[in-house]
């Protein structure tokens, strides 16, 4: 008899517990191995310092982040979006570094109900006719930073150009986003493997070419590989270097010198003026050592989003969580974020330059800024 | 395009040749004497140009780096076969690469423990980092350039020394036939021990010439290993100067392949067409050559003769 009045206190005691102690869960998933580790890296110590500095919680509630590996591979992120869902019960998927890795990854989780928050990729495919209430960006639309590109190289009166990225989903939209605003002769497009090492049979085409300038989008490990051979083959003498998402805090500690005065466009900076960003960088730089990129500060900015989100739905219930965050006006180290009809951010592009600072460390400044308020292409064609 | 380009790329290509030679030397002897599928060969590429660029960095000479990181190479060839890979000669294909595969695992893992997740900054030395007149009006990079000739070097003495002398011979029998090989009174498990270590210092070298060009980070020689693989395929598995044939044929497949497929494609196709069917058929090029290769020659070009 006394054994049944325990075991009944027990069950008594285990259903009122939830309500109690309810917590926030989310998977966050990111790229930790391979050449692309150093970007993931980058997002999971960001997500660290976020929940740090909300003393571990969401909105409130006692917080989890689940960080898990997706390893660049679209069948592996399929396999953690599920994983998320259907054993770890997340509340909010969050994070996702690639294009193509979101496209993968899109609908499943969208349709299960739950939000699905990238902290970077963008593809064009998840903005338009193909959208969901229940994605959101936290960074921006992949078409945007080249667009900010292009129109800067329009301004500065470049005449023709020579275009080079990745053969992918980001990849096009980058090429595409550029020339939306970039009006000179476009002399070629090339489109390079994803994860290529060796760009010297690219660079020696280039080199016969002989264009004014150039403009990648060499992300990660890419990056590091184009800018070095670039300088090696001594390509300075032949065309001039634009990029995006190619020098980065993530890529310049092996560059080096090398990029010391290139000019890229970005919608986040170190130096932004504002409390949560000297906030953030300060304390990333002491935890960390080093700057962090914008891959870290769109992570950092996701969390944020969602303990923002949280707190003012006073649940984790996917709706009133959408609503909040639909309305924008959403805190981040870019200041108060806002959100377009497609659920992208309309946001400043700054353009940036690579410098020394006063330590003599390699990083970026913010030199002007290309476009206020600047709101995607697509968000036109996006009907809930 | 003009003649000078193409010349361009066909060193290019050469240049990724003969750095491909290095890694699947050693992979086809291996391969082909001890009957042992080594997946972890990749992961030497990636210990010789750490063991370069950290030799570098405490001598401030990248010469004396590279000459120092060689023995490094070497001896740890020798451990890894004494530690694990001996152990597994009698396991079949499948434990082996199942083993190997985990060896990668472990390799990048304590990389990243080690020296971080991100790539170490390795440049050029000061002498290297010109140009060579190849012909006038044809600069080519100075380290590229000197990379085809180490290669090449390394090509005429692995060749020579199989070819001419009396381990050579020894070699040359084990590929052939290993049991016989072993019972004329050769010691086959030094033998192989040797050649472990020699295609482990191959491959180690491969990665210290990459690692002034590509990002020094764990895992790069992975890609590679595939291309090696396919070397060795197409030129005969345990044949040398198959491989050689082989590895050059796939460099500059591979070059060209990126080079002039998208500009072949839009001569008859509209360019968004054009622009996506040519990398993705540039990236395929090497394997549709292994498959004709197969179709037509199933033991590669140039199989050891047994």
């Amino acid at each position: 008899m006394k054994k049944l009045i325990l075991s009944t206190a027990l069950a008594g005691a285990m259903i009122a517990a939830p309500a109690v102690a309810d917590t926030v869960k989310v998977g966050f998933m990111t790229t930790l191995s391979g050449s692309a580790g150093v970007i993931g890296k980058q997002q999971e110590n960001a997500v660290k310092l976020a929940m740090e500095h909300l003393g571990g919680k969401l909105g409130g509630m006692p917080g989890e982040v689940i960080i898990m590996d997706d390893q660049r591979k679209p069948d592996v992120a399929k396999q953690l979006a599920n994983r998320f869902i259907k054993s770890d019960k997340v509340d909010v998927v969050a994070g996702v570094i690639w294009s193509n890795l979101l496209v993968a990854i899109h609908q499943q989780v969208t349709r299960s109900g739950k939000l699905l928050i990238s902290a970077n990729a963008g593809p064009s495919t998840v903005a338009g006719a193909g959208c969901h209430e229940n994605f959101f960006s936290l960074s921006w639309q992949n078409d945007q930073t080249p667009a900010a590109m292009g129109k800067y190289m329009q301004d500065q009166g470049v005449k023709e150009v020579y275009l080079m990225a990745p053969n992918y989903q980001a990849g096009k939209d980058m090429l595409t986003g550029f020339k939306s605003t970039f009006k000179g002769k476009i002399a070629a497009e090339v489109y390079t493997q994803l994860g290529q090492t060796d760009f010297q049979a690219e660079l020696s085409a280039l080199r016969a070419a002989n264009p004014e300038a150039t403009m990648v989008f060499q992300p990660g490990g890419m990056g590091v590989n184009f800018v070095k051979q670039w300088n090696q083959a001594n390509m300075n003498s032949v065309s001039k270097l634009f990029s995006v998402f190619t020098t980065d805090s993530t890529t310049l500690p092996a560059i080096k010198d090398a990029a010391l005065g290139s000019r890229h466009t970005q919608s986040w900076s170190p130096d932004i003026d504002n409390a949560i960003n000297k906030k953030f960088v300060a304390d990333y730089k002491a935890k960390f050592g080093g700057y962090p990129s914008y891959y870290a500060s769109q992570a950092y900015d996701a969390i944020m989003a969602i303990d923002y989100a949280v707190g003012k739905a006073g649940s984790t219930d996917t709706a009133a969580m959408r609503k909040v965050l639909a309305a924008g006006n959403i805190p981040t180290t870019r200041g108060n974020l806002k959100m377009n009809t497609n659920h992208f951010p309309i946001q400043d592009f700054y353009l940036r330059e690579v410098v020394k600072d006063a330590d003599g460390v390699v990083t970026v400044k913010t030199v002007g800024t290309v476009f206020e308020d600047y709101a995607d292409s697509y968000a036109k064609d996006c009907k809930f | 395009m003009t003649f000078a380009l193409i010349l361009e790329q066909i060193f290019n290509g050469f240049q990724t040749g003969v750095t491909l030679f290095l890694i699947a030397a050693g992979l086809t002897l291996v391969l082909g004497i001890m009957d042992f599928v080594n997946l972890a060969h990749g992961s030497q590429v990636m210990i010789g140009a750490y063991a370069a660029t950290v030799l570098t960095a405490l001598t401030g000479n990248f010469y004396l780096g590279v000459l120092l990181a060689i023995p490094v190479t070497f001896l740890f060839g020798i451990v890894l076969e004494l530690v694990i890979i001996r152990h597994l000669y009698q396991r079949d294909h499948m434990e082996q690469v199942l083993a190997t595969f985990g060896l990668i695992l472990f390799f990048n893992e304590a990389v990243r423990i080690g020296f971080g997740p991100g790539a170490l900054f390795f440049n050029l030395p000061d002498s290297l980092s010109g140009f060579v007149m190849v012909m006038p009006d044809m600069p080519y990079p100075a380290f590229r350039f000197s990379v085809i000739w180490v290669g090449l070097a390394c090509a005429i003495l692995i060749g020579l020394f199989v070819a001419r002398t009396r381990i050579g011979a020894m070699v040359r029998a084990g590929a052939s036939n290993p049991e016989m090989t072993a019972a004329l009174g050769i010691n086959i498990r030094l033998l192989f021990r040797l050649i472990f270590a020699a295609g482990a210092t191959f491959a180690g070298l491969a990665g210290m010439m990459l690692g002034p060009l590509t990002a020094v980070e764990p895992g790069m020689g992975e890609g590679l290993l595939i291309l090696s693989l396919v070397v060795i395929i197409i030129g005969g598995i345990g044949s040398v100067r198959g491989a050689f044939i082989a590895a050059v044929i796939v460099g500059i497949v591979d070059t060209m392949g990126r080079v002039l497929l998208p500009v072949i494609l839009r001569s008859f196709m509209d360019q968004a067409a054009a622009d996506g069917a040519g990398p993705a058929l540039a990236s395929m090029a090497v394997y549709i050559l292994m498959a004709v290769v197969l179709v037509f020659r199933p033991t590669g070009l140039f199989p050891p003769k047994g």
